[in-house]
């Protein structure tokens, strides 16, 4: 990489948040987009406390969400309680093993991925660490783009209560899991949304400054 | 012809200079690789004619039902609002909204802020209150999920299959659709070329016929 990369907030420059365009900010700092009015930051403010406190919430709703039930049926056979665990061996043993994996990673693997991907990014971006921006940046982008499939269980759980619903036969319930599971998945979300990529790149500036300072 | 923009990549803040593309030409960054702007042939024709086919199948798919279980002569059937109201009946509120905002409010708002963007400026108009509605598609846009939702009634089919008869219904299909159409008209619609064709038609281009403004591109 070349020495001394200009970037937008050596010179003062924003790109807006929401639609990219290059603004000068003005000198206390405070400044709306020409274009689309939006407030403009050099970084997104308290991009890290915001997201560690995202993260924390995240984190303590994952243990309810994946020990409590999602699901109640009572049937003829008597009542049952599915976790989203005992969901994924359920399509499993009947038969759908592809199906049971596809669950069992959006539900299961993605949120406890992407929250350990956050704290990643969170913890070197902090210590303003220059280890493998390209490889963390990609890595945001996947973080991302691979939350939105976690809401998987929400949608099975929402049409099963409403499908099935036979007088007598067998009725299901949404369980106290479902609520917790959802609180993740919007949580984790906005965590994403709250860190600032470019927090990743900026410590790499710091280095290039001490080792060559700019004429 | 005037001196070379500059851009700012939104991901990692390189400072660079724009380039003209080729048609169909991506231009990424040259540090970190994020997107910065596509150059697609007719651009926002496209993107008008997928965003008119997503509003459709929307509808379709707003007014069928998505699955139908048939158990003992009787059929339950349910549409994507009659999901979450179940959902709300049964105090699950929170998980209830969540279904309604992701399935329905927040796709339905994408589209209709293409729209609302795209038909004026397909007749050379700039449309009222443009900054607002740009802001709120870009604040929808990931909390549409049909493509996430399609799935799960794929799970939800699985799972019936052997307690009763489980019926894909017409919103089914149409959803499918609509997943693929929201896709196609959110990567056809280029921001950056959007403000660019807003600036020339406020920078005093006739806002009477389009041919002319738009043909006559170096």
């Amino acid at each position: 990489m070349s020495r001394g990369v200009p970037t937008a907030a050596d010179y003062g420059l924003a790109v807006c948040h929401a639609c990219h365009q290059l603004a000068r900010l003005p000198a206390d700092g405070h400044g709306r987009c020409p274009r689309c009015d939006s407030a403009l930051h050099l970084r997104k403010p308290d991009s890290i406390s915001r997201a560690w406190a995202l993260v924390i919430a995240a984190v303590i709703l994952y243990i309810p969400a994946n020990l409590l039930p999602v699901m109640e049926t009572d049937s003829l056979f008597g009542a049952q309680a599915d976790t989203i665990m005992s969901g994924v061996v359920y399509l499993w043993t009947s038969g759908s093993p592809p199906l049971a994996a596809l669950v069992f990673f959006a539900s299961i693997v993605v949120p406890g991925a992407k929250l350990i991907a956050l704290m990643l990014l969170l913890v070197t971006a902090q210590r303003r660490s220059t280890w493998q921006p390209l490889q963390r940046a990609k890595l945001y982008r996947v973080v991302e783009f691979v939350g939105r499939w976690s809401m998987l269980d929400m949608y099975v759980v929402a049409l099963l209560v409403a499908l099935v619903q036979l007088k007598g036969l067998a009725t299901i319930h949404p369980g106290p899991g479902a609520i917790a599971f959802g609180a993740v998945v919007v949580i984790t979300m906005f965590a994403a949304e709250a860190f600032d990529p470019r927090l990743i790149w900026d410590p790499l500036k710091d280095r290039h400054d001490r080792d060559s300072p700019r004429t | 012809m005037t001196a070379p923009r500059l851009i700012g990549c939104h991901e990692c803040d390189l400072l660079q200079r724009e380039t003209d593309l080729p048609d169909g030409g991506t231009a990424c960054c040259a540090r970190c690789g994020a997107v910065l702007y596509r150059r697609r042939p007719r651009t926002f024709d496209r993107a008008l004619v997928y965003a008119v086919t997503a509003a459709i199948l929307f509808v379709i798919g707003n007014s069928f039902p998505v699955l139908g279980l048939e158990m003992n002569g009787d059929t339950i059937e349910t549409t994507l609002y009659s999901a979450g109201r179940s959902l709300y009946d049964q105090d699950s509120r929170f998980v209830a909204v969540l279904v309604w905002v992701t399935t329905i409010v927040m796709p339905g708002l994408d589209i209709a802020a293409m729209l609302y963007l795209l038909l004026p400026l397909h007749l050379g108009r700039r449309p009222p209150g443009v900054v607002p509605v740009f802001r709120l598609l870009h604040a929808v846009r990931p909390w549409g999920m049909v493509e996430v939702f399609i799935l799960g009634v794929l799970v939800t089919l699985v799972k019936l299959a052997h307690l009763a008869h489980a019926i894909p219904g017409i919103a089914l299909a149409s959803l499918s659709l609509l997943m693929f159409a929201i896709a196609a008209a959110a990567s056809s619609f280029d921001d950056h070329e959007f403000w660019l064709r807003l600036d020339r038609l406020g920078a005093g281009v006739p806002a009477g016929p389009p041919a002319a403004g738009a043909e006559a591109r170096p």
